[in-house]
């Protein structure tokens, strides 16, 4: 697996307390209701049945020589993880230069270059660390739709908060039904506040009043929700432009990360969500959620390299704490492995 | 969103079409770009490689290489194909029970809940009584946002209160839509994965328990090659009856339709089309199919004017253009009637030939153009808006102050009502109109 987990069991309900002053990880009391546990597989790690890492060693496995049919099998496998056709040709292409150029032979080296060749491309985008600068912070979430932005929030505040980081959340997803009330059932149970006006308010205005509240309360940083919208509303996207100049104007340098939500199990779409989100409001890292599936979330390959930002974390879970810092060294291996 | 998919495949046709002789390298050619085409789709590559090979067979096979024309017919085997993939007759929900239960499942954040909420206003417009039931017991709030989103168009949501597990929802729900005399009910779940074996035991069971007669798999149309395995995977353990497919007012290509289609047979019932509650398309294949091929879709938007539009009012309207009595009055009610129907660039889409336009008009809309048309005659007397001939400079002044336009602004809409006006006069003394002529004219400056 690419992503570490924390080895603590998800605990069960224990009714709401007081956030502790010195802010261990707190208990977490499940949304609602808990689901059902899943089988854990393999490594003591959730379902992942991924065909594609053993897709790949039958492909490219062994010391058979690499023939032209191998390619196209790799070629086939990219495309099935939603790599996407010109992606996936461009790494073939470049691959098969570097198998010739290392005079190489058989799958096994294939197999090598081809990894190289990915690696490098997420190496070419900056370290994939994630860091909170002086504080308020600012972390603005944006994507389309459904990918699960005001999930994530409430995962990146729970690992924020057990490094001891005191923040705030702002609900300025002021349009669809019962969004503010999903970030404030959040909040309650992490015991942190939530910043929010009524449905239908002006997104910018929340944005602009939790700032204010960050600065004045001085958090380490806000986690700003924004209410999803296709890339091609141009109305829609200006709007979240205004909430990001109200950002800047009120804390000059923020907001700090801009992060794009993009669904894992989204295909050649997430490529011009990744371009036009960027266009409007500068994203600065990737969330790739919804790993645990069997989806690969191959474009997020493809948006990394356009956008020339990290992935920064993936999402695998439906538990608070299945949010896991996106290591591509390890993603690669991942990618490879049995 | 086919639109993109089918100019890139007109596109590729195109080069082909002209041509009296076709070799063998020339279709290799051309197929590795359609491949291509609906590889960047999102068209699943299984169902890419098939379709791939059997417009090759077709084309080798009766021997279109050497025939009369060959491109044009080449081009025909692809629509074919195309056509043959998307299936044929429209899906009829099969709901005459008493309560007939719909069910819909899918994935996390494929829209289940909106589209539910949908479906109900779909189903009262058919006359129907329909109650919604809220039973997605683990995402936060998503019981309340069933709850307003029936309270903002007055369908009952039964609810249990928290703690209550789905299965159990589902069987009260469908207790009181039948003590009730419901027609239907529409059961909203939580999204699940479905490789998440413990929560799809829940939906059978669930299943098992109301007997659905309809169970919706609602899908994201920017879904990727995964929409494949996602829909197997539901339809192998539930008796998943058709698609409901979201989204589709964004720019994805919608390979997700196709490919889901082709490898599981399921028809595609609705397509959800916006944020707005009324955005809601029954799936009509042969009319998508013409679409695709850059006929149009008549029929859809003449259902939707119908739906839409106050048969009286326009009627009245009508009367006053042919008698050359049309006023501003009529115009902005004319506008809101236009409003009412959803988007106008999505409207044009369905009009033959005005495909090009319907990305301008919207466009015209999305930058506030149609809000400034409304402001400047909402910031005009009654008396103003019947006798337009009676707003000179200072009245102009004043309009402009109060709408927040110039008096450049009002001169232009002015101007170009006068010029609807004289086509108007034109259409009334038997002339043919000009497509999309009064209120294009207008949009489009």
């Amino acid at each position: 697996m690419f992503w570490r987990r924390r080895d603590e069991p998800a605990e069960a309900a224990e009714p709401a307390e007081e956030p502790a002053a010195e802010p261990a990880a707190p208990e977490v009391v499940p949304a609602t209701m808990a689901r059902p546990a899943r089988e854990p597989r393999g490594m003591g790690i959730r379902a992942r049945p991924s065909g594609f890492g053993a897709r790949l060693r039958s492909i490219l496995g062994g010391s058979g020589p690499a023939t032209e049919a191998t390619w196209d099998e790799v070629e086939e496998a990219l495309i099935a993880a939603d790599v996407g056709a010109t992606t996936t040709l461009e790494l073939v292409g470049a691959a098969r230069e570097r198998f010739r150029a290392d005079c190489g032979a058989s799958g096994e080296d294939a197999r090598r270059a081809l990894a190289t060749e990915i690696r490098d491309r997420l190496a070419r985008v900056g370290s994939g660390t994630f860091e909170l600068g002086p504080a308020p912070s600012v972390i603005l979430f944006v994507g389309v739709n459904g990918t699960g932005k005001t999930t994530t929030i409430a995962k990146l505040a729970h690992r924020l908060q057990a490094d001891g980081r005191s923040l705030a959340l702002a609900a300025a997803d002021t349009f669809r039904a019962a969004a503010i009330e999903q970030l404030r059932i959040w909040g309650e149970q992490l015991g942190i506040s939530v910043i929010a006006q009524r449905a239908g308010a002006d997104p910018g205005a929340v944005a602009f009043d939790a700032v204010a509240a960050a600065e004045s309360r001085n958090l380490d940083a806000v986690l700003v929700d924004t209410a999803g919208r296709l890339q091609n509303k141009q109305q829609l996207m200006d709007e979240l432009a205004k909430i990001r100049r109200v950002i800047e104007r009120r804390l000059p340098g923020q907001p700090r990360h801009v992060l794009l939500v993009l669904d894992a199990t989204t295909g050649q779409n997430g490529l011009l969500q990744a371009e036009a989100f960027s266009r409007e409001v500068g994203v600065t890292g990737i969330v790739l959620t919804k790993l645990d599936g069997t989806a690969k979330g191959g474009v997020a390959l493809a948006a990394a390299d356009r956008l020339e930002v990290p992935i920064l974390f993936a999402g695998i879970g439906e538990e608070i704490d299945a949010l896991a810092p996106f290591d591509p060294e390890a993603f690669v291996e991942w990618l490879f492995a049995e | 969103m086919f639109e993109s998919l089918s100019s890139r495949l007109q596109g590729i046709t195109a080069r082909l079409r002209g041509k009296a002789r076709i070799t063998e390298a020339d279709l290799d050619v051309a197929l590795r770009e359609i491949r291509l085409a609906l590889l960047e789709a999102d068209v699943n590559f299984k169902v890419v490689k098939d379709f791939v090979a059997h417009v090759r067979e077709r084309a080798v096979g009766a021997d279109l290489l050497s025939g009369v024309n060959p491109g044009q017919q080449i081009v025909k085997v692809v629509h074919d194909e195309l056509v043959a993939v998307l299936g044929g007759e429209r899906h009829h929900l099969q709901i005459d029970a008493r309560p007939a239960v719909l069910m819909m499942v899918g994935l996390q954040g494929s829209g289940k809940t909106t589209s539910a909420a949908k479906l109900a206003v779909h189903l009262r417009k058919e006359g129907r009584t329909p109650m919604l039931v809220a039973a997605d017991v683990y995402r936060p709030a998503a019981v309340d946002q069933l709850v307003q989103l029936g309270d903002q168009v007055g369908v009952e949501v039964h609810t249990r209160s928290v703690g209550t597990p789905a299965l159990e929802v589902a069987r009260s729900g469908y207790e009181a839509a039948r003590q009730r005399g419901v027609d239907v009910m529409i059961l909203d779940t939580a999204g699940r994965l479905h490789v998440d074996d413990a929560m799809m035991d829940e939906l059978v069971r669930i299943a098992g328990a109301i007997t659905p007669a309809e169970t919706l798999l609602v899908v994201d149309a920017m879904t990727g090659q995964e929409s494949v395995r996602v829909a197997e995977a539901f339809h192998a353990r539930l008796p998943v009856t058709g698609l409901m497919l979201t989204k589709m007012d964004g720019d994805a290509r919608g390979g997700a339709a196709l490919s889901i289609r082709a490898a599981t047979g399921l028809p595609v019932a609705f397509l959800g089309t916006g944020e707005r509650i009324d955005g809601l398309e029954a799936f009509h294949p042969d009319r998508l199919a013409q679409r695709i091929l850059g006929m149009g879709d008549i029929l859809s938007f003449v259902e939707r004017v119908q739906e839409n539009v106050d048969q009286d009012q326009a009627e009245a309207a009508a009367r006053r253009m042919m008698e050359n009595r049309f006023t501003l009055e009529d115009f902005r009610n004319q506008l809101d009637q236009i409003k009412k129907m959803g988007p106008i660039g999505q409207l044009l889409q369905m009009v033959p030939g005005a495909g090009q336009m319907a990305g301008a008009a919207q466009a015209a809309v999305d930058s506030g153009e149609m809000k400034r048309i409304e402001a400047i005659i909402d910031s005009m007397t009654p008396a103003e808006r019947r006798r337009p001939d009676i707003i000179k400079a200072s009245r102009r002044r004043r309009i402009a102050l109060g709408s927040g336009t110039s008096t450049a602004e009002v001169n232009r809409l002015l101007k170009q009502f006068t010029e609807m006006q004289r086509m108007m006069k034109m259409i009334s003394a038997g002339k043919m109109p000009r497509a999309g002529g009064g209120l294009g004219a207008l949009l489009g400056r």
